[in-house]
């Protein structure tokens, strides 16, 4: 955290964060390092942090809801539903969007389509036998690739300038930090490290299959949606927030397994704490790679991600996964 | 009870019956007294365990990890339940793999695992008197000193007042350790009883379609099977 807050285009040492942390709590902020500190790097790492948490702890509950390791929130169409309300959100409003209204606006269309993209896919793979996991993983495919299809109509009818939003939109990033987002994601995110590890006895049952966790006394079907719903909020929300951050979801919950073992008591808390710190070295990262530009973070964990996922592929059988 | 017949005859679909996955079509199941239907998941997992034919569990779960889930549906304590783990680790000889990866495991170890996994959801207390345990072929992966152990394991149960279904194709393990045999055939009871009424050359031969003889173990005087030689 302090190191992410150190580091930037202006880079400060230790104490000067310090020092200007101190002033931002004491409401001095006319020096330049209270500004830097208080006002926009601050929020920064902080949203970072409470995303990072929230994407890694709905992607471990992920994982175990479809007994797949290699699940991502994105499964259920959250991401590319998301994705599409941006789209259709930036297309439609044209110059409407300027400022602080257009970036609220865009985040409220792309919470609205990830959380209609879950409601789809649930309703697809449900009958009155229950919901088949199996299905909304394919439901789920089907609804990506359509939003896909529809966001790429979109593109092709909006100008230069939606494009370029549209596709730094996609790309992720946190230089929209601030107070009252921070507000909004610390609400969700905290909702969320309350309420899913209440879930983990269940996970583990669910682990061995879902008529083996009925015999076990778990009522299946009602976990199952409210775990599909807490993760669509959750990740609704950070997608809306922050864009699409790719393998944070998947690639932590995954390495904490690993370390930990697949017991949700340990790896839904761990998670959240591992995704956290990976969300904010990766956005450290980003602002410093190229400063003063900075780079898109999803550019960054999925950079970052890739090749560390495929050595996690090669090596499963070390760590006892099939 | 040992439930026997063809394959496709219905005892798999018999035993997920009992245990409420499927609905009956008419008729009602009472279990203890009360329709199955009045009994919550909870209820129903404090008093009855289910082994399924195939295990899909496919995470890095230790041995002792798997069979401590048996006991989710009780809240009887981190103590009492590392007792009755300890207990199902000795019954189905898996202590000496408690701390294996069960991904890691042979298709018998992974069975008596989850043996084990199902006797520590039934045995909590000394009297087992209410607990119904369905076996669905539990010993189809097991070398002969493991299937006697078990079927021993099941049969200590059995004396401590729990009821239990098992489905078994070794009609010579059904007759050595069953106090009652349920033959089904197209999804209907073909016979019903104790195992020397029931084990008849005339049941093999309408039941299976196989010419038997039928004769005396030496020692237990249970039924034994012999099937006549292969035409070939």
């Amino acid at each position: 955290m302090a190191l992410g807050l150190a580091s930037g285009a202006v880079s400060l040492s230790l104490p000067d964060v310090g020092q200007g942390l101190v002033d931002t709590l004491v409401g001095e902020s006319s020096n330049q390092n209270a500004l830097i500190v208080g006002q926009i790097r601050l929020p920064r790492v902080l949203l970072a942090a409470v995303m990072g948490a929230t994407l890694a702890i709905s992607g471990a509950a992920m994982q175990g809801l479809f007994r797949n390791p290699l699940a991502d929130p994105s499964l259920i169409g959250v991401t590319a539903g998301a994705s599409l309300g941006a789209a259709l959100v930036i297309v439609m409003g044209g110059s409407l969007l300027q400022g602080y209204i257009g970036l609220t606006l865009v985040s409220a269309g792309a919470f609205t389509g990830g959380v209609i993209a879950v409601l789809f896919v649930y309703h697809l793979a449900t009958s009155p036998n229950g919901t088949s996991v199996a299905t909304m993983l394919l439901a789920g495919i089907a609804i990506t690739a359509l939003s896909g299809a529809l966001g790429s109509l979109l593109e092709f009818f909006a100008d230069n300038n939606m494009l370029r939003r549209i596709s730094l939109w996609k790309m992720g990033g946190l230089d929209g930090a601030n107070y009252p987002r921070l507000l909004l994601a610390t609400v969700i995110g905290a909702a969320l490290m309350l309420a899913l590890p209440r879930y983990a006895k269940a996970l583990n049952a669910m682990l061995l299959g879902e008529s083996e966790a009925r015999h076990l006394g778990i009522s299946v079907d009602t976990i199952k949606m409210a775990l599909i719903t807490w993760v669509a909020i959750g990740v609704g929300t950070s997608v809306a927030l922050v864009g699409t951050i790719a393998f944070v979801g998947l690639v932590v919950p995954h390495m904490v397994r690993m370390l930990a073992g697949p017991d949700h008591r340990y790896l839904l808390p761990a998670s959240a704490l591992a995704g956290a710190l990976l969300l904010v070295v990766a956005d450290a990262l980003a602002r410093v790679l190229v400063a003063p530009t900075e780079l898109p973070v999803g550019v960054i964990t999925t950079i970052v991600g890739v090749p560390f996922f495929i050595s996690l592929l090669r090596k499963r059988h070390q760590y006892g996964m099939q | 009870m040992g439930l026997a017949g063809p394959n496709g005859s219905g005892k798999s679909s018999l035993l997920h019956l009992i245990a409420g996955d499927i609905e009956p079509d008419s008729g009602q199941l009472i279990f203890d007294d009360r329709g199955m239907h009045e009994w919550s998941t909870h209820e129903r997992a404090c008093h009855m365990a289910f082994l399924p034919q195939m295990s899909l569990l496919s995470f890095p779960y230790t041995v002792e990890e798997v069979v401590m889930l048996g006991r989710t549906p009780h809240s009887s304590g981190y103590q009492a339940d590392r007792d009755v783990v300890e207990q199902a680790l000795q019954l189905t000889d898996t202590a000496s793999l408690r701390h294996r990866l069960y991904t890691q495991l042979s298709g018998g170890e992974k069975q008596r695992t989850q043996l084990a996994r199902i006797f520590a959801q039934v045995c909590g207390e000394e009297s087992l008197t209410g607990r119904l345990l369905l076996l669905d072929e539990p010993t189809s992966a097991l070398d002969l000193a493991h299937q006697q152990q078990v079927l021993s394991a099941v049969r200590q149960l059995a004396r401590r007042g729990c009821a239990v279904v098992l489905v078994i194709h070794d009609l010579n393990l059904a007759a050595s350790i069953a106090d009652q045999i349920l033959v089904l055939k197209k999804g209907q009871q073909a016979a019903l009883g104790r195992p020397k009424q029931v084990l008849t050359t005339e049941l093999f031969k309408e039941v299976f379609a196989v010419d038997v003889t039928v004769s005396s173990h030496p020692t237990g005087g249970y039924p034994m099977i012999t099937p006549h030689q292969l035409t070939c």
